[in-house]
């Protein structure tokens, strides 16, 4: 305010000034959109669906349930560091902030459902009712998907959108058809989705 | 109307100091938003930058002609099945010229400021 009055300013300052300031913040939120456009990386999706394909095959092959889960936990913490590594490496290459605007945006939106995840897994365990858990996984990580891309290239929310839907399809499959369900969702929607996105938004 | 050409005097301490020296060509705004857009990605299609400024086709693609024309962006066309696919990057000189932009902007900024406010 003291710069608007300040008498010995020449009018054209104030303008001048307020008009650096506001194409600074216009570059700075444009830089943050554009990195959100594409901070998820394709290429960690393609290799996060391969992971996801193996898992589906051990969990199969194995007698009890604790064995299967286990399997798919092993997959899960795979592909959580897998797809960080990606995206800080196409953040890096892109000279982007990765924690600042676009990754801190993916992140927030991306957790909050990842997290009621975990909690309604161990209680459906706790409760016996290992049926519920693959589909829930599927519509969650859906969820996820879709809030946490609501900001970024189109196909993100849209894949978000297929996993939900596998996840409404397998609670009305038999339960033997979990796993391949699983395998199937996780790893050909993430191969098929980030070979798109690595192809068209640059990695 | 904007002036297209790049301004004079731009170089050297001129562009540090004088207000008006300003390039012009990346001040506008969807002009300055593509530089901006392609310096933090490898490459953004014409779709993802019409998105991403919220503009429509001809503003888009008479602004990204005049940054061509000015080798600020360079531009590959190419055909996926039968749709036609416009690729953006950014040049060496694009990246250099939009750094001046904004060590230009933040010294306009700190030019006035600092004398009156401590």
């Amino acid at each position: 305010m003291s710069r608007r009055t300040a008498s010995a300013e020449p009018a054209a300052v104030p303008s001048l000034q307020g008009r650096a300031i506001d194409d600074l913040r216009f570059i700075r939120e444009t830089m943050e959109n554009a990195a959100a456009f594409t901070a998820v990386s394709g290429w960690g999706m393609v290799a996060v669906g391969a992971v996801a394909f193996a898992a589906a095959g051990v969990a199969a092959t194995q007698p009890t349930v604790r064995g299967q889960l286990v399997a798919w936990f092993a997959a899960a913490a795979a592909s959580i560091t897998i797809s960080s590594y990606a995206s800080w490496r196409k953040a890096k290459r892109a000279n982007a902030p990765l924690f600042h605007g676009a990754g801190r945006k993916f992140l927030l939106s991306f957790l909050p459902p990842m997290t009621v995840g975990a909690i309604l897994t161990y209680v459906l365990l706790e409760s016996g009712n290992f049926a519920l858990v693959p589909p829930m996984w599927l519509m969650l990580y859906g969820t996820a998907i879709m809030t946490g891309g609501a900001f970024s290239v189109r196909v993100v929310p849209l894949m978000g959108l297929l996993f939900i839907a596998a996840g409404v399809v397998s609670l009305m499959l038999p339960a033997w058809t979990t796993h391949w369900l699983l395998g199937a969702a996780f790893g050909a929607l993430h191969v098929i989705f980030g070979l798109i996105i690595a192809r068209r938004h640059g990695g | 109307m904007e002036r297209t050409e790049p301004l004079r005097g731009v170089r050297g301490h001129a562009a540090d100091s004088d207000p008006l020296a300003l390039d012009r060509l990346i001040h506008e705004r969807i002009r300055l938003g593509i530089v901006s857009a392609l310096a933090v990605n490898d490459t953004l299609s014409f779709n993802d930058l019409k998105t991403l400024l919220r503009t429509t086709d001809g503003n888009l693609s008479v602004h990204a002609r005049k940054l061509e024309d000015a080798g600020y962006v360079a531009c590959t066309k190419s055909f996926e099945g039968r749709v036609p696919r416009t690729e953006y990057r950014i040049t060496a000189t694009g990246r250099r010229v939009l750094e001046k932009y904004l060590a230009h902007m933040e010294a306009l900024i700190r030019a006035t400021r600092e004398p009156r406010e401590r």
